[in-house]
């Protein structure tokens, strides 16, 4: 029965224009790295009134984070303010000392993390981390904290309520903790509550739970909160007032209407490009890699059961489900990481062996794979130019300069120069260690390129030219892909065909076009309707969907 | 309706949120808590079982590799007990009498079955062969000095392990300040010399200069406890010297490396003191690594302090053991290592086992 939210601007406790609760003027921040304190801030303002929800949205690197925890008056180590003022209720938090700023922190300002998982402390209770504060400071005693934070898990849908609290954070799921983090930062009724990307690590139908339970929080106890993201559709759901940033500079601020029907800046349009960018579907029968009827197994823990997948060439079929659906599993099966239990994996007819220690270097090569994190993907000590050159002597026997010149070939394929041939990964930005992990890839000349999640850690800018660069490759030499993600977006711009997988199974395939379209099997259908989408209202129909 | 609902809970918490001290929580709901923990007790009763039958197998390898080691010493043992003058038949007779006239695999199988019943063996010196029989039971030689050199290792563990702790602990608080380096400079000083030279410099000040205590450590089996305690201060002194540092550093690394972790972050963000942070908040993370090294150090104070027991004459296994070897006396040599051995694998049991104690992850398993 979640029919009880409200939308954010029907609200009867719309904020009152003159009641400011935070403002920020000219802030300047410093963050000393290469030996030097480079700006991170420069010359922001900020206001905030008691009840309202600033969305802050931007690429990383624009300084959201910095400025969200600047607004508790915190700044992380390394870091400095150099100029500017933040008032908050009266208060310089500037000028204030730690001893004044440790009296508010946890109390009237509080703050959810981007990843609950690593925020909470892995040695106590959660219940015991969630009224914390509140008791240290003598706002309730440990009975009745302990007797709301009960009555805040339930009310925040948590399963279990009287005994969750009772769990160390290893043992609940990460969406779980994220809203038991959500009742920590409400615990102590704060003015104040800071959201850094508290849903960017969850999946998608864990993600709009989150979301709900987050709003309805806000919107309760009528709390003012810095909402950060990356992600305009979320943030559309969340802020009355959306200001957009880039490279610690203020792009625009408006209200979230006007700034989704109208964004004044070049730039705020280009942030949600992933979501336009569209490929025309093509089917073909012509299978490439065929996945007949595989099981497979963790040790005793059966996490595959009987998956079919046809991948046609030249085609990419995307794989979609939740972590723990089985995606990256059914990937390494077709690698040859894991051996399946029982079926096979067929390559242009031919059946390959289960383990990839029995396949022929001819067999390896023909199909490559890219990782999620490209950052542990690639040797630190080594140079680009090693990176690539190895797959080039190893299947292809290159060396020397014959080596160096196809390197800078693949590299200008990547859209790189010859100057990034010397680089290690470290001074390479988040998009381009990913093409180089691509130029790897493609250093054997492969049939197939396995896809994990390779746009998943990357800003939306970012992701865009790598998906576009994917399908250049793919136009110009015939590419198939197998492309995993829990990205709905990524699959309309990417896909050919679509495979739904929920607990190691295939829920639903076919081409693009079907998927995407009515009649969808439950399943399907609860993964669709959990994607954000720009409008604002999104977030009441789709609850108000669910629970008729 | 759930947001009925929240205004409920809004209700509750303004009613109740008046400034009280909290009283010391003994709820029902604690005593649950209390009775689940209970029963995971015996998750970790059978976990130490396990790891004893894994130290048992240790023990076992070990023994073999002592046993090797010792055939492989140089020289014969029957010619260095009885000296130059013997003839060859007397050391033949004498040999046989030891058993050592039989291969090496059936003395190993003869040595540890007796082992394995708690018997040790007679030692080799004072043997009838060469006079009169005045030979010892090796446990009578050992144990005594055994007891001395536990309580000399105990004696410096009461000392060393809460100084090591506290100063690593507040060097943590005070990360960079001049207290952490005056901290580093002493015990780095400290552990940079050799341990008879420490030896000697706190019997120069205390036994010399200002004889405060007695500066040989001859302890009996018939002294009072306080009295042991006085006679062994200097030691126990000098061994505390030498292995502060190394605890003192690695508890503040163990700290220090957790305070770049996200959840410290989000404790400063809910407005924890330093100090709490570092108590409450890192410190029950970090004890596994500090009780590895703690177990690494007091390992050491049991197997390696024959250069201390020589300066200060102490009465310990050290000294045993290094005369044994000199005089070939083969049984007391494979006790004292089988000993060392077992004391290295029980208290590395005893840092695994606070390292699962103090881990949720392995404590509370999903």
């Amino acid at each position: 029965m979640n029919n009880g939210t409200t939308s954010p601007k029907s609200s009867d406790q719309s904020p009152d224009q003159n009641d400011v609760l935070l403002e920020i003027r000219d802030l300047k921040i410093e963050g000393f790295a290469d030996e030097k304190w480079n700006p991170i801030i420069k010359g922001i303002d900020l206001t905030l009134r008691r009840g309202e929800v600033l969305g802050l949205i931007g690429e990383s690197g624009a300084g959201k984070s910095t400025l969200g925890l600047a607004a508790m008056g915190f700044t992380k180590a390394g870091c400095r303010i150099t100029g500017g003022s933040i008032v908050y209720d009266g208060i310089d938090l500037v000028s204030a000392t730690e001893a004044e700023k440790r009296a508010l922190w946890g109390t009237d300002l509080t703050y959810v993390a981007q990843s609950a998982a690593a925020s909470f402390n892995p040695a106590h209770r959660l219940i015991d981390q969630t009224i914390a504060a509140t008791v240290r400071e003598g706002l309730q005693s440990s009975q009745a904290a302990k007797a709301d934070a009960r009555d805040l898990y339930g009310a925040l849908s948590l399963p279990n309520p009287d005994t969750i609290g009772d769990r160390f954070p290893h043992q609940v799921s990460g969406g779980q903790l994220q809203r038991v983090m959500t009742a920590m930062a409400m615990s102590s009724r704060p003015k104040l509550i800071v959201f850094d990307e508290p849903t960017t690590a969850l999946d998608v139908t864990t993600q709009v739970e989150v979301l709900l339970s987050m709003r309805k929080a806000v919107k309760e106890f009528n709390t003012a909160a810095i909402y950060i993201t990356h992600d305009l559709a979320v943030v559309a759901q969340m802020a009355d007032v959306i200001k957009v940033m880039q490279h610690g500079h203020e792009v625009e601020e408006a209200d979230t209407r006007t700034m989704l029907s109208d964004p004044k800046e070049e730039y705020t349009r280009s942030l949600w490009s992933v979501r336009m960018l569209e490929k025309e579907p093509v089917h073909s029968d012509d299978i490439v890699l065929s996945i007949d009827s595989v099981d497979a197994a963790y040790g005793k823990a059966k996490v595959l059961h009987d998956v079919n997948i046809k991948l046609p060439r030249g085609k990419t079929v995307s794989i979609v489900g939740e972590s723990g659906s089985g995606k990256s599993t059914t990937a390494r099966v077709v690698i040859g990481l894991l051996s399946a239990s029982t079926g096979s994996v067929s390559f242009n007819g031919e059946r390959l062996p289960a383990h990839l220690k029995n396949r022929t270097k001819e067999q390896l090569r023909k199909i490559q794979m890219i990782y999620q994190m490209a950052d542990t993907a690639m040797n630190p000590r080594q140079t680009v130019g090693e990176i690539i050159g190895r797959p080039l002597e190893f299947y292809h026997g290159l060396k020397g300069a014959d080596a160096d010149k196809r390197v800078i070939e693949l590299l200008e394929q990547i859209d790189l120069d010859e100057s990034f041939f010397d680089r290690l990964p470290s001074e390479l930005s988040g998009g381009q260690k990913q093409r180089v992990c691509i130029a790897r890839a493609l250093a054997a000349d492969p049939e197939i390129i396995i896809c994990d999640e390779v746009t998943s850690a990357l800003d939306q800018i970012v992701q865009e030219g790598i998906l576009q660069l994917l399908l250049r490759l793919q136009k110009e030499k015939n590419i198939s892909y197998l492309f995993i993600t829990h990205d709905i977006a990524t699959v309309s711009a990417i896909s050919d065909e679509i495979v739904v997988m929920n607990h190691g199974a295939v829920v639903e395939q076919g081409s693009k076009d079907a998927v995407l379209s009515p009649p969808y099997p439950e399943y399907t259908k609860l993964l669709l309707s959990s994607v954000p989408e720009m409008d604002p209202d999104w977030l009441d129909a789709v609850t108000a969907k669910r629970s008729s | 309706m759930t947001s009925k609902y929240f205004r409920d809970v809004d209700q509750k918490f303004i009613l109740s949120r008046k400034r009280y001290k909290s009283p010391k929580c003994n709820s029902v709901h604690d005593v649950t808590i209390w009775l689940s923990k209970a029963h995971l007790v015996n998750a970790v009763i059978s976990t130490i079982f396990k790891r004893l039958g894994l130290g048992l197998i240790t023990l076992f390898l070990v023994s073999i590799i002592i046993f090797s080691a010792i055939n492989m010493l140089p020289g014969d043992f029957g010619q260095a007990v009885l000296g130059q003058a013997a003839t060859e038949e007397t050391v033949a007779v004498f040999r046989k009498e030891l058993g050592l006239d039989k291969p090496a695999f059936f003395r190993y199988l003869d040595w540890i079955g007796a082992v394995a019943q708690g018997d040790f063996g007679t030692s080799f010196s004072g043997r009838a062969s060469s006079g009169i029989d005045r030979s010892r039971p090796v446990i009578d030689l050992v144990a005594p000095r055994l007891s001395n050199t536990l309580f000399l290792a105990a004696l410096t563990a009461v000392i060393a392990v809460p100084i090591a702790l506290f100063l690593g602990i507040t060097a943590a608080l005070w990360r960079n300040s001049w207290y952490d380096k005056g901290a580093s400079v002493a015990t780095l000083t400290t552990i940079s010399f050799p341990e008879f030279f420490v030896a000697y410099i706190l019997i120069l000040l205390f036994g010399t200069l200002w004889p405060l205590f007695p500066s040989l450590a001859d302890i009996r089996p018939d002294m009072a406890m306080a009295d042991r305690i006085y006679a062994s201060i200097l030691p126990a002194a000098t061994l505390t010297l030498v292995i502060v540092a190394h605890m003192m550093r690695m508890t503040r690394a163990a700290i220090i490396n957790l305070l770049a972790s996200p959840y410290i972050e989000m404790a400063r963000l809910k407005g924890e003191t330093p100090r709490r942070i570092i108590l409450k908040h890192a410190l029950p993370n970090a004890w596994a690594p500090i009780a590895t090294v703690i177990a690494f150090n007091l390992a050491y104070l049991v197997v390696g302090v024959v250069v201390v027991e020589v300066v200060f004459v102490y009465p310990g296994v050290g000294q045993l053991m290094v005369d044994a070897v000199s005089s070939r006396d083969i049984p007391v040599v494979q006790a004292c290592a089988l000993f060392f051995a077992a004391t290295y694998i029980l208290l590395n049991l005893v840092a695994d086992i606070i390292g699962i104690v103090t881990n949720p992850r392995l404590l509370h398993p999903k």
